[in-house]
């Protein structure tokens, strides 16, 4: 047989049919299900007097929506409460496990597939938003859908698709101390654009990248649509499989060594080719800080805002100029010089146990600065939990950070997390768009390390050399 | 969904690039459990001043593209969230077809879903369709399925590409779903196969 990638071996086993011009009827193994995006999906079933034909691969929680404080009390917005009792009624009717908001089990649905072992190797998995890239970190196809997709889903098992084309990001070499995967993949994005990997999906390779944790992989695969892919995936190895193991929903027994003899064979073979390839190295990346409105609008701590004079694409300059303008920065800033108002730490790019450790172990003995409001929002039920056994709420709150409820939160901002206009924000989340965390409110995208220094510090610092 | 064969509209410019879908309808529209109504929610907070009054100058809010039905833009178009009140939005305010040099891939899918057609034409073209209605009060343009091509008042005609099969859907009208029913044995001999290949797929989600 031909020398296969990872992307082409997962997508053949997955193929139901095939049309000549290529449209292709993939098969879904598992589905993500939240309630934003779900109650139209639901309607349109009853209406068409439709049934789910697997409800049993599918997985539902709220997240989008849910209030990170007490959650003892009702939900003030009624809208709120009515969406998520959608949700649950929904998964009543059509019989679909849900993790309801008062599970330990409950939190971000990026967090919550793997903490399970519902996220497995060689799977095709989707979800109604576009950061169900991060379960490619086990070596799946996984990618966002809308809607009327996860109407398609539910009923059929299925999607109609259209092969995309596969680019590998090969990062090698060691990154430097205290730099993690964040900061990989904001220098990925800046290098390629926001729509460089547009049509593509990605793998990611090389030493850096095996040298991640599962949770680094998840953080890096995270952002993959922000480069414009729609799915990105590291094949899988004795890490993802060690991560798996003894899982709630992870295989077991007999079943267990067949599916690790399976997955063994997912990687890309030697003289297998890809569409595109764009190299890194991990040496040159320095901790990452976005700028601008567009996540590809990143530079390193050591940079400075650019100067759109400087530009020569017309387009190009009036998209910067814009966004400096939002952002209420000045060409040529120091990045280290701009002062911040607000700390997020959380989201499904980084709300995990690991990014939590890191964070407290920063923040232990020192205290947040004076003119900053600083949050950390575990990214499950469960992440809080161990959190809290190990100490980590202690060493947030007394340094003065608050400590929530596991959700989305502060990342879009749906619930009462929200910025208000003109404040400046330190976000380990995905997403600075104009107005992403509250309208007027402005987000510079970095790591959990680098969100840290920035709250102690009251402005962003080279966390490389911060003491 | 609504066939799409021939639209003959009025052209509504938005010359931004990378339009993502928290411009296009921020998060506090999407708590709602509806398809429609979201009309009131589409670019919200770029048609506001920062005082929260109406802005005269943002181009939804000038009455000469009130009426329009296709909106002409820049690269990268829908960049972001998945949600999928983005194209419902913009259908519910009256928009059938987008012309750009480039869209992003979850909402350029999304469209086709509702009946709305993405037309990726070339930037040289784009630029002049931005040219051309600047200049023109009430500016229309064709759009023509079939034949694959958008004309122009002064009789230009540009050609584009569209996958086959959404091409036949979207003119038909088609219903997705109903279409991937009617392979429903061949699903389930795939589920048959794989479930021998790879049992671990198929334990239950409890």
């Amino acid at each position: 047989m031909a020398a296969q990638t990872l992307f082409e071996k997962i997508w053949n086993d997955h193929v139901v049919r095939a049309e000549p011009d290529g449209t292709t009827l993939l098969y879904i193994d598992r589905h993500l299900v939240h309630e934003v995006t779900s109650p139209q999906a639901f309607e349109g079933l009853t209406v068409a007097g439709r049934t789910p034909r697997r409800s049993a691969a599918a997985l539902a929680v709220p997240d989008h929506n849910v209030p990170t404080t007490d959650r003892r009390v009702a939900i003030a917005d009624p809208v709120s409460a009515k969406q998520i009792q959608t949700l649950d009624d929904n998964c009543k009717t059509f019989g679909i496990t849900l993790f309801g908001m008062n599970d330990i089990r409950q939190g971000v649905v990026h967090v919550i597939g793997p903490e399970q072992g519902f996220t497995l190797p060689g799977m095709t998995i989707v979800c109604g938003d576009s950061h169900t890239s991060t379960h490619g970190a086990f070596g799946a196809l996984a990618f966002g859908i809308g809607t009327s997709e996860v109407e398609h889903v539910l009923a059929t098992q299925c999607l109609v698709q259209k092969r995309p084309k596969t680019m590998e990001v090969r990062v090698d070499g060691q990154l430097s101390p205290r730099c993690s995967a964040k900061d990989i993949i904001l220098a990925i994005i800046g290098k390629i654009g926001t729509a460089g990997g547009t049509g593509y999906v990605i793998e990611y390779t090389g030493s850096a990248i095996r040298a991640l944790s599962m949770e680094g992989r998840m953080t890096l695969c995270n952002m993959s649509i922000e480069g414009g892919a729609r799915a990105g995936m590291v094949a899988p190895d004795e890490t993802t499989f060690n991560y798996i193991k003894g899982r709630p929903m992870a295989p077991k027994g007999a079943l267990w060594d067949q599916a690790v003899a399976a997955w063994r064979n997912l990687h890309t073979d030697a003289g297998a080719k890809y569409d595109a390839v764009v190299e890194l190295r991990a040496e040159t990346i320095a901790p990452q800080v976005t700028w601008g409105t567009s996540p590809g609008m990143v530079t390193g701590v050591d940079g400075t805002v650019p100067d759109p004079r400087s530009m020569s694409d017309d387009k190009l300059r009036q998209a910067t100029e814009r966004a400096i303008e939002y952002m209420a920065l000045k060409p040529g800033m120091p990045i280290r010089d701009i002062k911040i108002d607000k700390v997020f730490i959380g989201s499904c790019t980084n709300s995990r146990i690991e990014d939590l450790r890191l964070a407290a172990s920063f923040a232990k003995g020192k205290k947040v600065a004076g003119s900053v409001h600083a949050m950390v929002v575990p990214g499950s039920g469960l992440v809080k939990q161990q959190a809290e056994q190990e100490g980590l709420d202690r060493i947030f709150k007394e340094s003065g950070f608050e400590w929530r409820e596991a959700g989305c939160s502060m990342c879009l901002a749906m619930n009462a997390d929200v910025l208000q206009p003109g404040e400046r924000c330190a976000s380990t989340s995905n997403r600075n768009f104009e107005g992403r965390q509250g309208a007027g409110g402005r987000t510079h995208l970095v790591s959990p390390a680098m969100a840290v220094a920035a709250a102690i510090e009251g402005h962003f610092v080279d966390i490389r050399q911060w003491s | 969904m609504d066939a799409f064969t021939t639209l003959t509209g009025l052209v509504a410019p938005l010359d931004r690039l990378n339009v993502d879908t928290d411009q296009i309808i921020p998060k506090q529209f999407l708590k709602t459990i509806k398809r429609t109504g979201l009309r009131e929610g589409l670019f919200y907070d770029w048609r506001r001043r920062k005082d929260g009054s109406q802005d005269p100058e943002f181009f939804l809010n000038q009455p000469r593209y009130r009426q329009a039905s296709i909106l002409l833009t820049r690269d990268n178009f829908g960049c972001g969230s998945s949600r999928e009140h983005a194209p419902w939005a913009l259908l519910d305010q009256g928009f059938r077809c987008i012309l750009a040099p480039s869209f992003a891939d979850i909402f350029y899918n999304n469209c086709f879903q509702n009946g709305i057609l993405p037309v990726v034409l070339k930037a040289a073209e784009i630029q002049a369709l931005f040219e051309g209605v600047a200049a023109h009060d009430g500016y229309t343009l064709t759009v023509d399925l079939a034949a694959q091509q958008v004309n122009t008042p002064k009789g230009m005609a540009y050609h584009f590409d569209i996958d086959p099969f959404r091409k036949d859907c979207l003119y038909r009208g088609l219903d997705a779903i109903g279409l991937t029913l009617q392979h429903a044995a061949q699903i389930g001999e795939y589920e048959q196969r794989r479930r021998t290949q790879a049992p671990w797929l198929f334990q239950d989600v409890r």
